[in-house]
């Protein structure tokens, strides 16, 4: 009954308002109730996981391990549940979404990471460690020195990637339900800090299990939905996504000139193609050697393998994690060509540019569109997905970064590891109420600003200053303590230093020059011959913006003449005066149907151009405003000088190379001495920490 | 925890354990580069050989596409080679270096 209710309910607000859609969030004010029933009942589940936790969480090692007694298969579901971030769950859908096969060659560095996981990293540093990354490269470099960057890099890293989630997850949960972004921020940060404090490791772990497998029932049932139609047949699927019209119209708007002359099915297997957003394969392959390599140096994931009872269980749970996070990237495959065929790109662009919202929309249209209830039930339980996805990755990060600041700085650093067992699980509770309030004021703060380049960094840090300190302290017998500082201070500092002359960073006049564009118009243009690709005039050129240089650049097509685009302010005078005639004829056209039907077709569609483009100057006149006399970026510069978006590609092997250098010209007794121990230790687990009877 | 004076050099200089490290080694560092170059091999195919990745293999499917889901295939197969070699291979002789340490 009360289905039928919201039924009626719905479509008479359908029939008042269709473009209320477009506006504040993706669920409609009528459904809200549902949206919160559901969140409601995934907090419910996670506290009373707390709860139960909480109550075996007393020593240290059940705060920051779980008392070594997750099991492998547990394990490798909740470094899933670790690593699918908001980024990876709903920004790979929404990139295939939108640009079709690059977005799914984007996804599989995501899954190889692990191999390098799996083969030089989880075991030994399961045999070695006991909490942190610093424990392990304190085994036998100077504990005190190698302690304190160890911890300032992990809480470098994590903070990094704490604030674009924290941010990321503000501006989700205000476009998904429409609430407030400070109110989001601090509602995240608020559950996080629960899950930390009271359940500690344990929590937040069945936080991540539950997210995981919430994650991949929804994923599955999505695409089970999606793929039938075609009796699970990828060809048959791939030639009915190929063959709509939204997504013709969305390549040949990303081709631009170079799509005429191209037919409509050139136009659909286009999608399939490489090239339609990742256009610089030297970048491509920086972030593939940063992810490569990241993965194995993120603290976070790090800190997962010294909550199981051996190292064999720690490789179990790699290989779940692995079946899992392959499995999930593939499933994207479908859910992102799904929501390009079904709902269109330029639908999901509307809401939130970054395709971000291909994922729940397709949920939503695959439940019964935007007004059903069942629609609006599946919208709200992927939503319910994502804010899990945020609250579990983020109490993952917090609780990193607050056990390098208690674990390794105070009582490793500070109190010489003199602290009672006591005063440790009360630093590391107090360390985590720091961090997660740091993680809040600067989530609230950073509100608005670019924080794409956040994971990036986290990335490169990740591989330039920790991987190459692990890595060469486990396998490389010269490796000393001067190394280890040299190559993790000079590595990280490469890496953040790169970025911020980056692409990534804003810079203003180019901002103020698009913000124009839409304001006042843009003059017609002649019509250009075509140019060839250049080469870059030598591989430096390729990477700064040097005097002198010749930057590369592809081909381009010949384009016709073009004419000139209005103002914003004419544009929408224009389209205003539409509506009036449309209006109009409504009233005359009762009589028919098909052409009523146009004319209210043709009404929607001016109203959502209207909004569109008032969208579109209100961001132009708030950009001028925002950046109203500044010429350069906080670097000081005018345009990037770096020209890659990751830095790996430099960065990475400047950090080994440090590492490497640093110990040849160096000696370090202790580092010589402990090197027997530490290869026997890792490679047999003997005298590893044992799990807790529990 | 019960045995504090291990001879770790002692048991580095056992052939067993030699042994042990260099099948680890050779196995481990040849798995490496493998998934490594293979990896790689995807940007710049996806880059520099786009008439290969272009042309049709299954129905609309080309050449790019299954080159880009056996990437995931080849990374379950490398976790299963080496889980596989781990729990007969390495986990045992890791056994016996353990046995005789803790017997002697």
């Amino acid at each position: 009954m009360t289905m039928l209710n919201k039924w009626a309910v719905s479509l008479a607000a359908l029939c008042t308002s269709s473009a209320a859609f477009a506006g504040t969030s993706a669920v409609a004010d009528e459904f809200k109730w549902m949206t919160f029933a559901v969140f409601g009942t995934i907090i419910a589940i996670t506290m009373a996981i707390t709860f139960w936790a909480a109550r075996s969480t007393h020593s240290t090692s059940e705060f920051y391990a779980a008392g070594r007694s997750v099991s492998g298969i547990q394990n490798g579901w909740a470094i899933a549940g670790d690593y699918l971030s908001a980024a990876s769950f709903l920004g790979i859908a929404g990139l295939i979404s939108l640009y079709g096969y690059d977005g799914f060659m984007y996804s599989v560095g995501w899954l190889v990471a692990y191999i390098t996981v799996l083969l030089v990293i989880a075991e030994p540093c399961r045999n070695i460690g006991k909490y942190t990354m610093g424990d392990i490269l304190a085994f036998r470099n100077d504990p005190k020195k190698t302690k304190v960057v160890a911890a300032l890099s992990t809480i470098t890293v994590s903070t990094f990637y704490l604030t674009a989630q924290m941010v990321g997850g503000g501006v989700l949960i205000k476009t998904l339900i429409g609430i407030d972004y400070e109110v989001s921020v601090i509602g995240v940060g608020v559950l996080m800090l629960a899950y930390v404090v009271f359940g500690g490791m344990k929590a937040t772990t069945w936080v991540q299990i539950t997210k995981a497998v919430l994650l991949v029932i929804a994923s599955l049932i999505l695409v089970f939905l999606v793929w039938s139609p075609y009796g699970f047949s990828l060809p048959a699927y791939l030639q009915a996504v190929i063959g709509d019209d939204k997504v013709v119209a969305q390549v040949a708007k990303l081709l631009g000139d170079a799509a005429t002359g191209m037919t409509k099915e050139e136009l659909g297997q286009r999608f399939l193609e490489p090239g339609l957003f990742l256009k610089n394969p030297i970048d491509q392959i920086s972030l593939g050697l940063a992810l490569v390599l990241g993965t194995a140096g993120m603290p976070h994931i790090l800190m997962r393998f010294f909550t199981v009872p051996t190292a064999q269980a720690a490789r179990v749970s790699v290989i779940w994690a692995m079946g899992i996070i392959g499995g999930f990237y593939v499933l994207t495959l479908f859910l992102g060509t799904g929501a390009a065929m079904l709902v269109g790109s330029a639908k999901i662009a509307s809401i939130d540019a970054g395709g971000n919202m291909a994922g729940p929309l397709l949920a939503q249209y695959l439940g019964g569109g935007e007004n059903s209830l069942l629609g609006n039930f599946f919208l709200a339980f992927v939503a319910a997905v994502a804010f899990a996805t945020i609250v579990a990755v983020v109490a993952g990060l917090v609780l990193a970064a607050a056990s390098a600041m208690a674990h390794d700085i105070y009582v490793g650093v500070i109190r010489g590891d003199k602290a009672t067992p006591k005063e440790q699980v009360v630093a590391a509770r107090l360390s985590s109420v720091i961090v997660g309030i740091i993680a809040i004021i600067v989530g609230i703060l950073a509100k608005g600003q670019n924080v794409a380049h956040l994971v990036a960094l986290a990335f490169a840090v990740a591989a330039s200053s920790n991987l190459p300190a692990v890595f060469l302290t486990l396998y490389w017998k010269k490796c000393n303590t001067t190394g280890i500082i040299l190559g993790m201070v000079v590595g990280s500092l490469t890496a953040i230093g790169l970025v911020m002359i980056s692409p990534n960073m804003t810079y203003p006049k180019a901002v103020i020059a698009g913000a124009k564009k839409v304001i006042e118009g843009e003059p017609a243009q002649a019509a250009k011959d075509a140019v060839p690709a250049k080469v870059a005039s030598s591989f430096t050129c390729e990477l700064f913006a040097m005097e002198g240089c010749v930057a590369s650049a592809p081909a381009k097509a010949a384009s016709p003449e073009k004419p000139a685009k209005p103002a914003a302010a004419e544009k929408l005078a224009k389209l205003n005066e539409k509506i009036q005639p449309l209006q109009d004829s409504l009233a005359t056209l009762t009589e028919d149907p098909v052409a009523l039907k146009k004319a209210q077709d043709d009404l929607v569609k001016v109203k959502k151009d209207i909004a569109a483009t008032e969208k579109a100057k209100a961001k132009a006149e708030d950009d001028l405003k925002k950046f109203e006399g500044q010429t350069t970026s906080i670097m000081g510069l005018e345009k990037p000088y770096f020209l890659l978006k990751n830095p790996g590609l430099l960065s990475i092997p400047l950090g080994f190379l440090l590492v490497i250098l640093g110990s040849l010209f160096t000696r370090d007794k202790r580092s010589e001495e402990l090197w027997d121990e530490l290869y026997v230790r890792q490679n047999t687990g003997i005298n590893a920490e044992q799990a807790s009877a529990h | 925890m019960s045995n504090q004076n291990i001879n770790w050099a002692a048991i580095d200089a056992n052939p067993k354990f030699q042994a042990l490290h260099r099948k680890k080694t050779v196995f481990l560092w040849s798995l490496m580069i493998f998934s490594t170059v293979y990896y790689f091999l995807l940007p710049i195919g996806a880059a520099y050989f786009q008439d290969l990745f272009k042309i049709k293999v299954w129905g609309v499917v080309n050449f790019g596409l299954l080159f880009a889901l056996s990437e995931f295939v080849v990374a379950w197969v490398i976790a299963f080679m080496y889980s596989k070699k781990a729990n007969t291979e390495f986990d045992a002789m890791a056994q016996e270096i353990i046995n005789e340490t803790q017997g002697a």
